[in-house]
């Protein structure tokens, strides 16, 4: 396979004192989609954070399709990239938050056509067919005028799937998405996500959904206190884990 | 469900309840009370000569007062403008991680939060002792163009200056706490998107923060529309409390033209929250399940409970 779409190398984070990534190493190839699972305050929110660059790493390597998480490497030396640079790089990476953020004061379709409108400069006739279009395949056809507060959990997270997805990403990023959902509406964005997946598209999602990463994952996780514990095939990780760690976390979360 | 099923549930339902009210001597008492002050209130107010209500009449809309109410809507709308102006560029200039940037904005707002608004008022009026000349060009390098302070500023641009420079530092604060209200997750959404730091204030941020800045913003006009009554130290601008003035002195009539001006300043109020209510309707959107709520329901309705409608 050609290069991976993400390479982190012995990525670190500190928060002030507290270091939350130590080490943390892995690849994800084109096409893949990888679960992250562990116990809260084991870094794998703050994992994906790096790798949109809300938060700037403080040591390792963190590459998204070969080029570098916020710095250019010139004269082996590591320069800062300018914000408008680091935006243009978000642009290409699509993320999903647990909490939605969706945009309240703006419609449903609104909220999908802003990005492609204001950053990539479409034309809002073409921006707004898509939008239509996105929404539609994520089953939100009849809610193109809706705002956010008369939408239920299931439908906002949906409308961010397809917000993420307006800018033709080419990996996105879960943030445990059905986390802040009433378990009967986890289906329909996991259902979401799992088209996603089948399209092609590379993801990673942090997520407790131990059946949705068994089934769709080509690659799971485990982290705890900032490292990586296990990491491999989904049934190797999840169904017959070698640590007792992930052991422990695993029978407490089935 | 079956027509028999349904009217057997129909009987089966108890009648309505029809207790006796609780009586509340205590109510009537204090309403009693209330109406007697009330009344001679309004009979002293009507009885009394000296409030000269024919005078008032007469007054009323006289041209002099109609051009005084002009100035002084004047005054308030371009001060709110630039105070509101520079409010938002305060705001954000605070919001600055550039600490020489957000330590401006914090001295600006400590000084013309600290100093009496009627001292900065007179400062303006006698800038021209202060720097008889003002040269516009280049910082310590030549200069352009050349005039005396008196001339380019009269009283009218003094007392601007005064109002909305001052307005300036009371709206800083209250932007900025219309933009901290907004979550920091609108601000990350919109930067996975993207979107520039500029664009998330512009079409993220701020439109969401008017929700909360606009009812403090409409304190702030209000008390502008009243605090321009201080142009009177200025005497050279003739608002409305002014040309009153003017005519009080000459005729002696003080009480009816503090009426008159009364009158003018809770007009103009009560128009104040009309728009006020019609603007907060606007940012609301998207806010509430309960989209539009009309004045008259609001008014007329949540008055008792909502009829009942049975759905047997």
């Amino acid at each position: 396979m050609s290069e991976p779409m993400v390479k982190s190398e012995g990525v670190h984070k500190r928060f002030g004192q507290l270091e939350v990534l130590k080490g943390i190493s892995l690849e994800v190839q084109r096409g893949e989609v990888m679960c992250m699972l562990g116990p809260s305050g084991s870094g794998k929110s703050t994992f994906l954070r790096c790798i949109n660059h809300l938060e700037k790493i403080n040591a390792g390597r963190l590459s998204v399709d070969g080029e570098l998480v916020g710095y250019r490497e010139q004269g082996g030396k590591l320069h800062e990239l300018p914000e408008r640079e680091i935006a243009g790089k978000r642009a290409e990476i699509g993320m999903v938050f647990q909490h939605f953020n969706l945009f309240p004061h703006m419609t449903a379709i609104d909220n999908v056509m802003l990005a492609p409108v204001r950053v990539a400069k479409v034309s809002r006739g073409d921006a707004r067919d898509r939008a239509a279009d996105l929404l539609e395949r994520v089953g939100l056809g009849d809610k193109l005028d809706t705002y956010p507060v008369a939408l239920s959990g299931g439908q906002q997270q949906r409308v961010a799937i397809a917000r993420a997805l307006a800018m033709q990403p080419k990996l996105m990023l879960f943030d445990e998405p059905t986390s802040a959902l009433d378990p009967e509406l986890v289906g329909d964005v996991l259902d979401a996500m799992r088209q996603l997946a089948r399209d092609g598209m590379t993801m990673i999602v942090v997520t407790h959904e131990m059946g949705f990463a068994r089934e769709v994952a080509d690659k799971a996780v485990f982290m705890d206190g900032g490292v990586v514990v296990e990491a491999g095939r989904p049934d190797e990780v999840l169904v017959s884990p070698q640590h007792e760690r992930t052991k422990a976390f695993l029978s407490k979360v089935l | 469900m079956s027509t028999s099923e349904l009217s057997e549930q129909r009987a089966g339902r108890p009648d309505e309840i029809e207790a006796v009210p609780v009586r509340h001597p205590g109510r009537w008492i204090a309403s009693f009370v209330v109406v007697v002050i009330a009344a001679s209130i309004v009979r002293s107010v009507i009885t009394n000569p000296r409030f000269q209500w024919h005078t008032v009449g007469h007054y009323l809309f006289d041209p002099r007062i109609l051009h005084g109410v002009r100035i002084t809507i004047e005054l308030t709308v371009l001060s709110m403008i630039i105070g509101i102006l520079l409010g938002v560029l305060l705001a954000v200039m605070r919001l600055s991680p550039n600490p020489l940037i957000s330590g401006s904005s914090w001295l600006y707002i400590w000084f013309f939060r600290g100093t009496p608004l009627l001292v900065q008022l007179l400062f303006w009026n006698f800038i021209s002792a202060l720097f008889p000349r003002i040269d516009l060009g280049i910082p310590f390098g030549p200069s352009f163009i050349h005039a005396n302070a008196n001339t380019l500023i009269p009283g009218f641009v003094a007392a601007l200056l005064g109002f909305g420079l001052n307005e300036g530092a009371y709206m800083a604060e209250i932007v900025r706490a219309g933009m901290l209200s907004v979550g920091e997750g609108q601000t990350e959404a919109a930067q996975s998107l993207g979107m520039g730091r500029l664009a998330i204030m512009r079409l993220i941020v701020l439109p969401q923060a008017m929700r909360v800045i606009i009812p403090p913003t409409g304190n702030e006009t209000i008390s502008m529309l009243k605090n321009t009554s201080l142009v009177l130290v200025i005497a050279s601008v003739f608002d409305l409390l002014f040309e009153a003035s003017q005519i009080y002195s000459a005729q002696f009539n003080e009480i009816p033209l503090l009426i008159v001006v009364s009158i003018w300043y809770l007009a103009l109020t009560s128009v104040l929250y009309v728009g006020q209510y019609f603007i907060e309707r606007r940012y609301g959107r998207g806010f509430s399940r309960q989209q539009r709520v009309t004045m008259r329901a609001r008014w007329l309705g949540s008055r008792g409970n909502p009829p009942v409608t049975d759905t047997g």
